[in-house]
C-alpha cells in the first residue's frame, strides 16, 4: 500500500519529465538527423512564440481566470507593427513600443470587463478575441500589409520593414556554434525565466496564487484581489504583443492569415504544464516544458515523415492525456494522503 | 403523535463527529423548533432527513417504517420535504408561478412529455389557492419578493403531500412583515396534520410560531421544551451549555484604550453604542447569529461602513476602506469558517500563515523564504501545531491544526486591535485550550475581540463579555463571578434590569 502510493507519487512528479527523456531518446535512435544542436534549435524556434504566449496565459490561469483573446492579441500585434511601418512609416522602436502597449490596454480592458463589470472571465475574452480579429481586418480591408500594396485611400505603401525590426525574428546568435541561437529562442528563455522568477519568489505572485486557490481567504488577508487580477491580464497581453512582433519579424510582412493555431497551441502548452513535477496547478516551468513537449513531439514525428494533418491530433492526445495525469493521479494524491 | 422518530442518529465526516445519537421525535400537526449555534450539527442532522448525506449509525423511523434515504428525491417520496435555506434552491427563478409549482410533478418518471399550459396553470392556481397564496401563477418568479419566493417554495414542498416538512431559517432575509405571511401559511400547513420541523435563531420567529422546542448542542439534543408557555430563555441556555470549565482565569486591568467608537450604528434602525478596547484586555462578544456579530468584524476590519458612528484608533480617526488599510493600521481579523476564508488549500503551512505579511517577509519584490520558514517554525512551536514541518501541505493536518495556522497567522505579527471571529469553531477541546491559552498570553501587548457563539467559550477566555442583540450591545460584564443566567438572558433578548448596570457581579 505504501510503495504503491510512493510510486503512484513519483509517477505524478516525474511521470512527464521521464515521457520526455523517452520521447527524445525514442526519436534520437529511429530518426536520424533528431539528435544534434540544430534540430534541437528548430525545435526550439518552433515553440518559442507559442512558449511565450503560453506564459501569459500561465498568469491569467495562476489568478483562477483564463485568457482566450491571447491568439488575436498575437494576430493583432502583428497587423499592428506592419501597418506602422510599411503604411505609416514609423521606425521600429515606435512600432514595437506601439505594440506592447497595444497588450497592455487589450489586458486592462479585458481586466477591467472581468473585475468591474463581472464578465465571466471566458465570455470577456472570447468577446475580445471577435473584436480583435475584426479590428485588425478594418484598416487595410482585409488584405496582408507589405510594401507596395495599393491603399484602400489610393496610392501605394511605400514603407518597409527595418531591418532592424527583422534582425528581432531572424538573427542568430553564436553559442558554440556559430549562427546557432535564433533570436525569438533567447526572447522565450528570458521571458519564461521573468515570469517564473515574478510568480515562483515575489510577493506578488505568491500573492496571484493565492487568489488563484481561495480569492476570499487572498482578500481578508489585505491583497487587492482585483488589481491583481488586472495585472495578470496585462501580463498576458502584453506577452502575447510580444509574440506578435516576433512572428511579424520572422514574416517579413503583414498577413493576415497566419497565427490562426496560436491560441489552442499555447493554452494547449499552458494546461500540459499542469502536469510537470505534479504540480497540479498553473507554473511557469512546466508551461515551458509543456511547450517543448509539443515541439518535440511534432518534430520528431515529422521528420519519422508523419504527415502533417496528423498534428493537431498528436496534439489534443498529448493534451487530454497530461489532464489525466495532473487530476485523476493527483485526486488519488490527495485522497491518499491523509 | 410522533410522525417521525429518530434514534440514537450519528454522523461522521472523517475524525470529525458532527451528530453524536441525536434523539428526536417529530409530531403530527405541531411545529417543533431547532434551536442550536453555529456548528452544533443542525444542517447536518437536516441533510440527513433530507437524503443530502447518508446517516452514519442509528435509527431513524417515518410512520413506523424505517427510513433511510438514498437521495434528495428519494426522501421527498418517502415523505420528507425540505425548504432550505437558500430560497433559490427552491425555485427557479426564469420559470413561472405555475412551472415552479408543477416542477416536481414534471421531474417525476413518466410524466407528460409535452407541457399543457391552461392545464398546468389550472392545477397550479388550485394547489396556490388551498394554500391561499395570494399570486398570479402566469407571473414570472424573478418578478416576485423573497418572501413571496420563499412561500412558493413551500407551497412546492407541499404539492408532494409530505409528512414532514422541514424549514431552514426560512426568515432569515425576511422583514417582519413578510415573515408574518410565511407563518400564517405555516399555520394552514400545521393545520394539514404536517409534522414541521423549523430551524430558526430568531426569538420572535419562535414565540410566535413554536409548539415545542429543541436544543441542540455539540451534536446531540441537550433539552425538549413542549410545556406552555414555552421556556425560551431555558432553550436558550440548552443551547449556548454552560458547562462550566475549571479553567482558572485572572480577569487582567485594562490598559489605556486602543480603539474607542463612538455613536457607532450596526443597521440603520439598530440602537448606536459605544465600545472600548483597551490594551492588554480581551474582550468577548456573545450573541445569536444575526445578533451582528459579523458584521461588527467586518466594520472593523475596513469590509463594510458602519451605518453612523466614528472610530478612533490611538488618538486617530479610523475609517478603513480596505482590509489592507485595515491591516497597515494594525487591526487584523481572523475570520470565521476557515474552509472558505482562511484556507488556501494549495499552500503549505508556511504559505498560509504568511500570507498576510509578504511585504514583510520580502526585499524590494522578492520573498525572503528563509525568513518566512523561521516565522512559521517559531509559530509551530508556538501554538504546539502537529505537523511534519513548515512545508507540509495545510490540508495534510486535522481540522484543530489548520485552525491554529489560522490564528498562528495574525499572532505573527504584532497588532494594536487583534479581532478573532469564531476562533474554536470545528476544532477539538484540546486545540482550543492551546489557541485560547496563547491568545491570553500575547494578549497584553495589544487589544484583543473574541467573537464567540458560545458562552463557555468567552467565560474560558475574556476579561470582559459583552453581549449583542439586534446589532447592539445590550450588555457588558466583566468576567469575574458572572451570574450566567443573566448573560444567558440579555442574549437571548431579554436583559435583566441589573445586567444593564454594565458592572454586574453576584
Amino acid at each position: 500500500m505504501k510503495s504503491e502510493s510512493r510510486l503512484i507519487d513519483l509517477a505524478i512528479r516525474y511521470g512527464f519529465l521521464v515521457l520526455l527523456a523517452g520521447l527524445v531518446v525514442l526519436f534520437s535512435v529511429v530518426a536520424p538527423g533528431f539528435a544534434g544542436a540544430y534540430s534541437a534549435v528548430f525545435i526550439f524556434q518552433s515553440v518559442a512564440i507559442t512558449g511565450i504566449l503560453a506564459l501569459g496565459v500561465t498568469c491569467t490561469l495562476v489568478v483562477g481566470g483564463f485568457d482566450l483573446s491571447i491568439g488575436s492579441v498575437a494576430t493583432s500585434s502583428l497587423m499592428l507593427s506592419a501597418y506602422a511601418m510599411v503604411v505609416l512609416e514609423m521606425s521600429a522602436v515606435t512600432a514595437v513600443i506601439l505594440c506592447l502597449v497595444m497588450g497592455a490596454v487589450v489586458g486592462l480592458v479585458n481586466g477591467i470587463l472581468i473585475v468591474r463589470f463581472k464578465v465571466p472571465d471566458l465570455l470577456a475574452t472570447l468577446g475580445m478575441m471577435f473584436l480583435l480579429i475584426g479590428l485588425q481586418r478594418i484598416p487595410t480591408e482585409g488584405r496582408s500589409i507589405a510594401t507596395g500594396m495599393t491603399l484602400p485611400g489610393g496610392g501605394t505603401a511605400e514603407g518597409t520593414f527595418s531591418p532592424g525590426f527583422l534582425q528581432l525574428g531572424r538573427h542568430r546568435f553564436d553559442l558554440f556554434i556559430e549562427n546557432l541561437l535564433p533570436a525569438p529562442v533567447v526572447v522565450f528563455l528570458v521571458v519564461a525565466l521573468a515570469i517564473w522568477v515574478f510568480l515562483e519568489l515575489t510577493k506578488h505572485g505568491r500573492l496571484m496564487y493565492a487568489i488563484g486557490s481561495n480569492e476570499r481567504a487572498a482578500g481578508l488577508a489585505g491583497a487587492n484581489v482585483n488589481r491583481y487580477k488586472i495585472a495578470a491580464y496585462m501580463i498576458s497581453g502584453v506577452t502575447a504583443s510580444i509574440g506578435g512582433i516576433l512572428l511579424a519579424a520572422r514574416l517579413g510582412r503583414g498577413d493576415i492569415a497566419s497565427g490562426n493555431n496560436l491560441l489552442l497551441d499555447s493554452v494547449a502548452a499552458a494546461l500540459i504544464g499542469f502536469a510537470v513535477l505534479g504540480a497540479a496547478k498553473p507554473n511557469a516551468f512546466g508551461t515551458a516544458i509543456g511547450a517543448l513537449f509539443v515541439g518535440v513531439l511534432l518534430q520528431g514525428l515529422t521528420m519519422m515523415n508523419a504527415p502533417y494533418y496528423t498534428q493537431d491530433f498528436v496534439k489534443g492526445a498529448v493534451l487530454v492525456i497530461a489532464l489525466m495525469f495532473t487530476f485523476a493521479l493527483s485526486e488519488r494524491k490527495k485522497s491518499g494522503g491523509h | 403523535m410522533a410522525v417521525c422518530e429518530i434514534r440514537h442518529l450519528t454522523k461522521d465526516f472523517g475524525p470529525n463527529r458532527v451528530l453524536r445519537g441525536v434523539d428526536l421525535d417529530l409530531v403530527a400537526g405541531a411545529v417543533t423548533v431547532l434551536m442550536g449555534a453555529n456548528g452544533a450539527g443542525k444542517s447536518t442532522l437536516v441533510k440527513v432527513l433530507s437524503g443530502i448525506h447518508a446517516a452514519g449509525g442509528g435509527t431513524v423511523t417515518l410512520d413506523g417504517a424505517p427510513f433511510a434515504p438514498q437521495s434528495p428525491s428519494a426522501a421527498m417520496r418517502a415523505g420528507i420535504a425540505t425548504v432550505h435555506q437558500s430560497i433559490d434552491d427552491g425555485v427557479i427563478p426564469d420559470l413561472d408561478v405555475a412551472s415552479n409549482l408543477m416542477l416536481d410533478r414534471m421531474a417525476e418518471p413518466g410524466a407528460a412529455l409535452w407541457l399543457r399550459g391552461r392545464r398546468m396553470r389550472a392545477e397550479a392556481r388550485a394547489i396556490a389557492d388551498t394554500m391561499q397564496l395570494d399570486l398570479d401563477v402566469s407571473r414570472p418568479v424573478r418578478d416576485l419578493t423573497l418572501a413571496e419566493r420563499q412561500l412558493i417554495a413551500i407551497a412546492r414542498a407541499m404539492t408532494r403531500e409530505p409528512k414532514v416538512l422541514i424549514l431552514d431559517e426560512p426568515t432569515s432575509s425576511l422583514s417582519a412583515r413578510e415573515a408574518e405571511r410565511l407563518f400564517a401559511l405555516i399555520d394552514r400547513v400545521r393545520d394539514q396534520g404536517v409534522a414541521i420541523l423549523y430551524i430558526s435563531h430568531r426569538m420572535s420567529d419562535i414565540r410566535r410560531i413554536a409548539d415545542r422546542i429543541v436544543a441542540m448542542r455539540d451534536g446531540v439534543i441537550t433539552g425538549t421544551f413542549t410545556e406552555k408557555p414555552l421556556d425560551t430563555e431555558g432553550a436558550v441556555t440548552a443551547m449556548l451549555g454552560v458547562s462550566m470549565t475549571d479553567l482558572d482565569l485572572e480577569p487582567a486591568t485594562p490598559g489605556a484604550p486602543v480603539l474607542t467608537a463612538t455613536g457607532l450604528r450596526l443597521a440603520p434602525d439598530a440602537a448606536p453604542f459605544d465600545l472600548t478596547l483597551a490594551k492588554g484586555e480581551v474582550v468577548a462578544v456573545v450573541g445569536l447569529v444575526g445578533s451582528g456579530k459579523s458584521r461588527l468584524a467586518s466594520v472593523l476590519y475596513g469590509l463594510e461602513r458602519p451605518d453612523a458612528g466614528e472610530i478612533v484608533l490611538n488618538d486617530t480617526p479610523y475609517a478603513p476602506e480596505s482590509t489592507a488599510e485595515a491591516i497597515r493600521s494594525g487591526v487584523f481579523l481572523c475570520a470565521r469558517d476557515r474552509a472558505s476564508n482562511g484556507v488556501v488549500p494549495d499552500f503549505d503551512i508556511t504559505r498560509n500563515l504568511t500570507l498576510p505579511f509578504t511585504a514583510r517577509h520580502s526585499t524590494g519584490w522578492m520573498l525572503r523564504r528563509r525568513s518566512e520558514l523561521a516565522a512559521t517554525r517559531d509559530m509551530i512551536d508556538r501554538l504546539g501545531i502537529v505537523c511534519q514541518g513548515p512545508r507540509d501541505a495545510i490540508l495534510s493536518l486535522s481540522g484543530g491544526n489548520q485552525q491554529k495556522v489560522m490564528v498562528g497567522r495574525w499572532l505573527s505579527q504584532v497588532s494594536e486591535v487583534l479581532i478573532l471571529d469564531e476562533p474554536f469553531q470545528g476544532v477539538d477541546i484540546r486545540a482550543r485550550r492551546d489557541i485560547g491559552a496563547h491568545i491570553r498570553e500575547t494578549a497584553p501587548e495589544r487589544a484583543t475581540l473574541v467573537l464567540v457563539a458560545e458562552l463557555d467559550e468567552a467565560v474560558e477566555i475574556a476579561d470582559r463579555i459583552l453581549v449583542l442583540h439586534d446589532f447592539t450591545i445590550v450588555a457588558d460584564y466583566r468576567n469575574e463571578g458572572l451570574d450566567l443566567g443573566a448573560v444567558l438572558a440579555a442574549v437571548s433578548g431579554r436583559p435583566a434590569p441589573e445586567a444593564a448596570e454594565g458592572t454586574h457581579t453576584v
